[in-house]
């Protein structure tokens, strides 16, 4: 693992058990096959609070960025 | 290896709402105040809490802090100190109107005023009827709370050192605390807190069951630090539970499920709860069902390769009822147990979800330890808050939100015992023992050199499923006893984990082998503290202890109304007084606790 990546992974602790579970998965299956651009839109993402990444996830509030709709598709993990 | 150091009036570990209200405080009284947390402020796990803050402020209908407090003496089966509840349950409207004057966006009524609904447990007229106490900001108070505090500490120019993980307590041949030793993520380095007073509110520790509804990070370090350093743990038994979370990963499933038909099913798809509550079955109550699951699963018929679940079935429900009124919980079983459950029962199991015990407090916030033949004397400099620490206000078991009321309140108090204990301290800083980083230093090293070691994430897994399956929600005395035994060996494993990485920049392996080293001392208080609690109360209901004539629910006040104490030097037990005698008021006399 390099620092990126680990740092990354530590960003995915979050105050949520649900958002850990799916941010764990997610990096999990897809982390090795992330373009660089996916990769920064990733971390952008990551700085959503866990509410608004829930919001995003089910549906409850439309994501403002479309740099991070595929991402949040594949978090989703349905 | 190099140890840094910097000097502080006051060191806080821990940024949820505890840490944050306790930071305000002391930053707005002028005290130079440093903030350890190992997440971003509003990624703490009080992000989490939906239900809302407990207090009579009565804006729909008569209330009392009186009423308040004898349903939180009810709830927690006498077990709680009642001058701390009364402390809490007076303070409550202080310090919710602060909270609304930080910005918090709670719901309103037509008038303008905070607007209350009713939550379980919570009534008027000492039992009579519910009452609407809770104040909440829709479904996301504790998001809310975080956000007003962390902005609120930010103008009070609150200093934080986000993903700093602490250490361990540095304590000299006093016992006075003197601060904390803690590992900064971005260098790797080992760098001392000097302070004068520090102050825990590293939250619960829910990570140590293998269903929780516990985010990651909630690993119990404030407990795992404290009992390092000597300091016995409080009534560490005493955990709530919920009856239906998704097996293994935690996650909640409603109990409108079961409202709406769903039916827990056995490994020969028998509905159980037939023969444990023949009228009610599947909608008894949540103590009945959770004891059912634990004892089909005790009993070799659980579902699964391990036998250790059960399954919750709605496949007889028409999909469209299920699409209709159980919105999200399709979407959770899918993504969170991997099954439709249109078309395959999901698997569930009771599931941990809040810690009663922790660092021995009073209601003032200040550390109280044993010490010759005073149960209760004051450590100098130590101070705990939130759900790290027993104040005790939950005893054997917690009223929904009155959780959040514990972090403001003993958040508030505690930062207000420092600013107290600081006007009667010298103005220089206590001298540092020269061994001040040793054990950190000592820690880290063997990680480092560790050999033929153990896999972190393998004994991880082994302590939750011990706890799980020992000290679950339900408990049985020979289990108990099996319990400790095995938590013993784990222990012994979990002091020769290995990591592979030994790089210094964010290495995430080596955080995760210093919170197991911290959640291995959690568990072992929990089991050892279950097993030598020979009755039933609260959370804590064990199978040898079953409701009789003589000891209604299976209490045993003559014997066991005390509060346990943990020591992890011997691994052994001792026992103190609970506080019967509130501040002002007339004690809550002992009952039979029913709704």
């Amino acid at each position: 693992m390099d620092e990126w990546e680990r740092r990354l992974r530590w960003h995915c602790r979050r105050g949520m058990l649900e958002m850990d579970l799916l941010l764990q998965r997610f990096l999990d299956r897809y982390l090795a096959t992330l373009t660089s651009d996916e990769r920064g839109a990733l971390e952008d993402l990551l700085k959503y609070d866990d509410i608004e990444l829930t919001a995003f996830l089910n549906g409850r509030r439309e994501c403002p960025d479309p740099r991070f709709a595929s991402l949040l598709e594949r978090i989703r993990g349905l | 290896m190099k140890v840094n150091k910097r000097t502080f009036d006051a060191v806080i570990v821990g940024a949820g709402g505890a840490g944050l209200r306790a930071a305000l405080q002391l930053s707005e009284a002028g005290l130079k105040t440093a903030v350890l947390t190992k997440v971003f402020p509003t990624r703490s796990h009080t992000v989490a809490a939906q239900g809302g803050v407990a207090a009579s402020l009565g804006n729909s209908e008569e209330d009392h802090w009186h009423w308040h407090m004898y349903d939180t003496v009810k709830g927690s089966d006498w077990l709680g100190d009642q001058d701390a509840i009364e402390f809490m349950c007076r303070k409550a409207n202080e310090v919710v109107i602060e909270l609304e004057h930080y910005g918090m966006p709670f719901d309103r009524l037509d008038n303008g005023k905070i607007y209350q609904r009713p939550f379980g447990g919570h009534m008027s007229n000492f039992g009579e009827k519910p009452v609407r106490r809770s104040c909440a900001a829709a479904d996301r108070t504790g998001h809310a709370m975080l956000h007003a505090l962390y902005q609120r500490n930010v103008r009070a120019n609150t200093q934080f050192f986000v993903e700093w993980m602490a250490l361990d307590l540095i304590r000299d041949q006093d016992g006075d605390v003197l601060g904390v030793t803690a590992l900064e993520m971005e260098t790797g380095e080992i760098t001392i807190f000097h302070a004068k007073a520090t102050l825990f509110a590293t939250g619960g520790a829910g990570r140590i069951y293998y269903s929780s509804t516990n985010a990651f990070i909630n690993t119990g370090d404030g407990l795992g630090m404290a009992a390092r350093a000597g300091i016995p743990l409080e009534d560490m038994e005493f955990w709530q539970f919920h009856p239906t979370g998704v097996s293994g990963a935690g996650v909640l499933i409603t109990e409108g499920v079961r409202g709406e038909g769903g039916i827990l099913r056995n490994s020969s798809g028998e509905r159980f709860m037939e023969r444990y509550a023949p009228n009610a079955k599947d909608l008894a109550s949540r103590d009945v069902v959770s004891r059912a699951m634990t004892t089909e699963i005790k009993e070799g018929r659980g579902c699964g390769p391990n036998k250790d679940y059960v399954l919750l079935d709605i496949t007889h429900l028409d999909p469209k009822v299920i699409m209709s009124r159980l919105p999200g919980i399709r979407e959770i079983s899918i993504q969170f147990a991997g099954v439709d459950p249109i078309k395959e029962p999901i698997p569930v199991v009771p599931t941990c979800h809040y810690q009663m015990g922790g660092i021995p407090t009073n209601y003032t916030g200040r550390v109280v330890i044993p010490q010759g033949s005073d149960p209760e004397v004051v450590v100098p400099g130590f101070y705990a808050a939130g759900e790290c620490a027993c104040a005790s206000v939950h005893g054997a078991n917690r009223l929904g939100t009155n959780s959040l009321l514990d972090l403001l309140v003993f958040g508030k108090a505690s930062g207000e015992a420092v600013i107290e204990d600081f006007k009667k301290m010298p103005k220089a800083h206590k001298e540092l023992p020269k061994d001040a980083a040793d054990l950190s230093l000592a820690r880290i090293n063997r990680l480092n050199t560790q050999t033929n070691g153990e896999s972190v994430h393998e004994v991880q897994l082994a302590m939750r499923r011990v706890m799980q399956e020992h000290a679950g929600v339900f408990r049985f005395g020979d289990m108990l006893k099996q319990g400790v035994e095995k938590i013993m060996q784990i222990a012994e494993r979990a002091a020769r984990t290995e990591i592979k990485d030994k790089s210094q920049v964010f290495n995430t392996a080596r955080v995760e082998a210093l919170e197991l080293d911290n959640l291995i001392e959690v568990a072992k208080a929990t089991m050892v503290s279950a097993e030598g609690r020979k009755e039933s109360r609260g959370a804590h209901v064990r199978d040898d202890a079953p409701d009789t004539p003589e000891f209604p629910n299976g209490r045993n006040d003559k014997e066991w109304l005390k509060h346990t104490l943990w020591y992890r030097d011997g691994n052994r037990l001792a026992y103190k007084p609970v506080h019967f005698q509130p501040l002002t008021v007339e004690p809550i006399e002992l009952k039979k606790r029913a709704y």
